[in-house]
C-alpha cells in the first residue's frame, strides 16, 4: 500500500465501508439478472457521485475535488473488489480528456455535469475486437463526424462520447446520427459498437499532439485499478476457502503444493500493487506517465490472467459453478486484459519506449 | 508531517555537501574513477594496489563506509539524509564505496543489535576501517534448508570452549580473519541449544577448504574444526540465544540479496540487445520474439524494484518491517537469474566464452555471474524456504509438519 495522505485514507476508508456494505457481489447479480444493457444501478451511481467520486480527478473551479489518480484508484480499487458495475471508471478517463484537451468553455459545459454524476461519459477508441489506437477510419466534415466503434465501454449508460477521429478526438453527445448495437461480453457489463452517421462533433483543440496517448496511458492506470481490487479479492477468497476446505481429514491449507502456490500468488500481487500505485502516482506528478502506466496494466494484465485462473483451480469444482463468485471475477478479469491494450500490446508500447 | 529531514535547515546540507566534495577531492584516487569494489561482497583487500589501500584508510577513517553506524564504534553517524548526499556525491566522483564484506552487510548490524558493549567495542571499528574480514559459518553438510540442525559442537571448558565439528558455504572463509558461527552448545533442545560464537580463523585446528564451484571460481569453503578453544567472552548474547540472532542477521542477508541478485546497473536489456542484434527499419529489434521478452522482463523488474521501495516506506511508516519483505527475496534472485539467461540468449554464443581470446571482459564476467546466480535462490534461505515463511508467517497457513 502506497502511503497516503489523510484525505486519502479516509476516501479509501469510505470506499471500502461503502463497497463491503452497499455494494457487495449480491449487487452486481442483481444488475446482471436485471438485464438492462447500460448494466449498472442508476441510483447507487448517484450515491457515489453524492459521495464525491464522479469529481476526484476534477478541479474544484469544476465541482470537482482535485484529489488526483491516486485517490481515485484507491476508490475503483475498492469497488473493482466486489465488482461494482458502474461507469465510474470510464467517466474519470472521460473527464481527463476534457481536462487535457478541452477548452475553457467545454470544460466549463462538461467537467461540473460529469462531477455531480448528471452526466456520464465514456471514451469510444478502437475500430476492431483488439486495442489498436492508430487504426482509425472515422472523420469529421464540417463539425459532422462519421465512423464506427466497436466495444465501447459503458456505451448504453454515456450521455457522452469521447471518439477518436483521423484528426484528433471529438467530443459527442448521445442523439441525432449515434446508434449503438450492443455486444454482450463474459463480464455482462455494457459494450456497444457504435455508428456514428454524420454526428454533431466539437473537438478537442487545446491539447498537445499525444492528446490520445494521453488519455488511453489515464484509462490503462484506471483499470488496472479495478483489476487490483478484483486480483486482492480473488486471492483473499481462495485463501480463506483453502483455510476451509477439509479432505484427508485436513483443511487444505496444511499442503505445501498449496502453500507454495498461494506464496507465488502473493509475491505476484504485491508487484502487481506496486505497478498500479506507481503508475497513479506517475499521472499525479506528471512525471515519466507513459512507461508508468504501461507497466502498470501489463503487470495488471499478467497477475490478474495468472489469479483469476489459479482461483477457479484451487476453488476446485465450486469454482465453476455461478453460485460462486471466482467465476465472476473470471469473466471481467478477460474483458479488462483486452481493453486498453492486451499484454502483447503493451510490451510492444514499452520496447518502443525503450527505444528498441 | 514534520520529520527531521523537513527540519534539518538547508544551510547545513549543503554544507555537508561541501564536506563531502572536498573530502573526495583530497583523498579518492583518480585511477580507481569507476572501478568496484574487487571481491565486492566477501572481503575485499585481499591484495591492495597502493590507490585502493589509500582510499579504503580514507574512508575508514571518516567512518563513511559504514555511514549510519553510531561514531562512537568507528561508524559515520550520518542521518539518513547525509547518507542520502554522500551515496550521491560518490557517485557523482565515480568512487565506490571500500568499505564491504559480511562484517558490514550482515554482521556488524546484529552484533550492534546483540552484542555487548565490550565486543562492539573490540569488532565495530575494524569492520570500520575494512581491517578484518569476517566469514559466516552457518551451513553444515546435513543442516542446509534445515539449519536448525547444526551439529557443530562447543563443549563448555570452564574459560573457554572446545569446537569440533563441520561447516560448509563458508563464503570468503580461505581470506577471512574471523568467524561468526551458530554452534550447538545443548543437544537436549534442537533451537534452544544453538548459540552464536565468534571463531578466530588462525585458532589451531581450524582448516580451510576452497570448494570449486560450477562458475569456475572458488568463493565458498568447508571449514573444519578440530579441538578449537574459543574464549568465553567470543559468546554473542546468552547460551541458548543462537537461534534468535541467527536469524535475526539471516534477514540482513535477505535484503541484501534481493538487492543484488546478480543485478549490476549499467546497460538495459534493451540496449545489451541492439549492440548485438539487428534493428528494422524503425530501429526496432528484428527478433520480435526476443523483443518481446525483454520488454516482458524489464516491466516485472521494474515492478520489483517498485515493490522493494514500497517495503522500505511502508516499513518506515509503521515503524516495523513491511509485511511484503518477505516475497522481495524470491523475487530478486528470480529475476537476476532470469536476466543472466536473457543475456546469454540476447548474445547467442558469444554470450557462453569460458575463457580466451575473442570474448571481451564483460561478456566473460556475465558468464560467470549467470552462472553462480544460480545460488542465490539456494543460500540464504531457499525460495522454497521464502515460501514456506510467507504462507506460515504471512498467509496463516498452517505449518505442513
Amino acid at each position: 500500500m502506497a502511503i497516503l495522505n489523510e484525505e486519502q485514507e479516509m476516501l479509501r476508508d469510505m470506499a471500502r465501508e461503502w463497497a463491503t456494505n452497499e455494494s457487495p457481489v449480491t449487487e452486481f447479480r442483481k444488475v446482471r439478472d436485471g438485464g438492462a444493457p447500460e448494466a449498472f444501478d442508476r441510483d447507487a451511481y448517484a450515491v457515489m457521485a453524492e459521495m464525491g467520486w464522479a469529481g476526484i480527478i476534477i478541479p474544484e473551479e469544476h465541482g470537482g475535488s482535485d484529489f488526483g489518480f491516486l485517490s481515485a484508484g484507491l476508490v475503483i480499487e475498492e469497488l473493482g473488489k466486489t465488482l461494482t458495475a458502474t461507469p465510474l471508471v470510464m467517466t474519470t478517463v472521460a473527464a481527463s480528456a476534457i481536462m487535457l484537451g478541452g477548452s475553457d468553455e467545454q470544460k466549463a459545459k462538461w467537467l461540473p455535469k460529469l462531477a455531480s454524476g448528471e452526466a456520464i461519459a465514456t471514451i469510444a477508441v478502437d475500430e476492431g475486437a483488439k486495442h489498436d489506437p492508430g487504426a482509425v477510419q472515422t472523420e469529421v466534415a464540417d463539425g459532422n463526424l462519421t465512423g464506427s466503434k466497436a466495444f465501447v465501454p459503458e456505451a448504453h449508460g454515456a450521455d457522452l462520447y469521447i471518439v477518436s477521429a483521423k484528426d484528433g478526438l471529438y467530443l459527442v453527445e448521445k442523439g441525432d446520427g449515434v446508434t449503438l448495437e450492443t455486444r454482450k461480453l463474459t463480464d455482462q457489463r455494457s459494450h456497444a459498437n457504435i455508428w456514428f452517421d454524420g454526428a454533431a462533433a466539437d473537438r478537442l483543440a487545446s491539447g498537445a499532439d499525444t492528446l490520445l496517448d494521453e488519455v488511453l496511458d489515464r484509462a490503462r492506470v484506471l483499470v488496472a485499478a479495478e483489476m487490483l481490487g478484483m486480483a486482492q479479492a480473488v486471492f483473499d477468497s481462495t485463501l480463506d476457502y483453502l483455510k476451509q476446505r477439509v479432505q484427508f481429514n485436513q483443511v487444505l491449507a496444511t499442503f505445501q503444493a498449496l502453500q507454495h502456490r498461494m506464496a507465488d500468488l502473493y509475491a505476484d500481487l504485491a508487484q502487481m500493487r506496486s505497478a498500479v500505485e506507481a503508475g497513479l502516482q506517475a499521472v499525479d506528478s506528471g512525471f515519466g506517465v507513459a512507461r508508468a502506466t504501461t507497466i502498470a496494466k501489463a503487470e495488471a494484465n499478467r497477475v490478474m490472467h495468472r489469479i483469476s485462473n489459479e482461483g477457479i483451480q484451487l476453488h476446485g469444482g465450486i469454482g465453476m459453478t455461478d453460485e460462486y463468485d471466482v467465476g465472476l471475477y473470471l469473466k471481467r478479469s478477460r474483458v479488462l486484459e483486452a481493453s486498453f491494450g492486451s499484454s502483447g500490446y503493451l510490451k510492444d508500447r514499452f520496447a518502443t519506449l525503450g527505444g528498441y | 508531517m514534520a520529520t527531521q529531514i523537513d527540519t534539518a535547515s538547508k544551510d547545513e546540507i549543503e554544507a555537508f555537501r561541501e564536506e563531502v566534495r572536498s573530502f573526495l577531492a583530497e583523498h579518492f584516487p583518480a585511477e580507481l574513477k569507476g572501478a568496484s569494489l574487487p571481491m565486492g561482497g566477501v572481503g575485499g583487500g585481499v591484495s591492495e594496489t597502493p590507490a585502493q589501500k589509500s582510499w579504503r584508510e580514507a574512508m575508514g577513517a571518516r567512518g563513511w563506509g559504514t555511514p549510519t553506524w553510531p561514531a562512537e564504534y568507528g561508524g559515520g553517524g550520518l542521518s539518513r539524509n547525509q547518507t542520502r548526499i554522500l551515496s550521491e556525491e560518490l557517485a557523482k566522483a565515480g568512487a565506490y564505496n571500500p568499505i564491504g564484506g559480511m562484517g558490514t552487510l550482515m554482521f556488524g548490524p546484529t552484533l550492534l543489535e546483540y552484542g555487548s558493549e565490550e565486543q562492539k567495542k573490540e569488532h565495530i571499528p575494524p569492520i570500520c576501517r575494512g581491517e578484518i574480514r569476517w566469514c559466516q559459518g552457518y551451513s553444515e553438510p546435513n543442516a542446509g534448508s534445515d539449519l536448525a540442525n547444526l551439529q557443530t559442537m562447543a563443549e563448555d571448558k570452564g574459560d573457554h570452549y572446545l569446537v569440533n565439528g563441520q561447516k560448509t558455504w563458508t563464503s570468503g572463509g580461505q581470506w577471512a580473519d574471523k568467524c561468526f558461527a551458530i554452534v550447538r552448545t545443548d543437544r537436549s533442545d534442537k533451537h534452544k541449544g544453538i548459540s552464536f560464537l565468534l571463531i578466530d580463523m588462525d585458532s589451531p585446528g581450524v582448516e580451510v577448504r576452497p570448494i570449486d564451484m560450477i562458475s569456475g571460481t572458488s568463493p565458498f569453503c568447508e571449514t573444519f574444526f578440530t579441538d578449537v578453544k574459543v574464549p568465553k567472552e567470543n559468546l554473542v548474547g546468552e547460551e541458548g540465544q543462537g537461534w534468535t540472532i541467527g536469524k535475526r542477521l539471516l534477514q540482513h542477508e535477505r535484503t541484501n540479496i534481493s538487492g543484488g541478485g546478480g543485478m549490476r546497473a549499467g546497460d538495459s536489456l534493451g540496449d545489451i540487445a541492439k549492440k548485438y542484434g539487428e534493428l528494422d527499419a524503425d530501429g526496432k529489434l528484428a527478433d520480435r520474439v526476443l523483443r518481446d521478452k525483454i520488454a516482458d522482463f524489464e516491466m516485472r523488474w521494474s515492478s520489483f524494484l517498485l515493490t522493494a521501495r514500497r517495503a522500505v516506506e511502508e516499513s518506515k511508516a509503521q515503524g516495523g518491517v513491511s509485511e511484503i519483505s518477505s516475497a522481495l527475496k524470491k523475487l530478486g534472485t528470480k529475476l537476476g537469474q532470469e536476466r543472466g539467461e536473457l543475456a546469454i540468449e540476447i548474445m547467442g554464443k558469444q554470450g557462453l566464452g569460458w575463457e580466451g581470446d575473442g570474448f571481451s571482459d564483460p561478456e566473460l564476467a556475465g558468464v560467470r555471474a549467470w552462472l553462480y546466480g544460480k545460488a542465490t535462490t539456494i543460500y540464504g534461505g531457499s525460495t522454497e524456504i521464502q515460501n514456506n515463511i510467507i504462507a506460515k508467517r504471512v498467509l496463516g497457513m498452517l505449518d505442513h509438519q
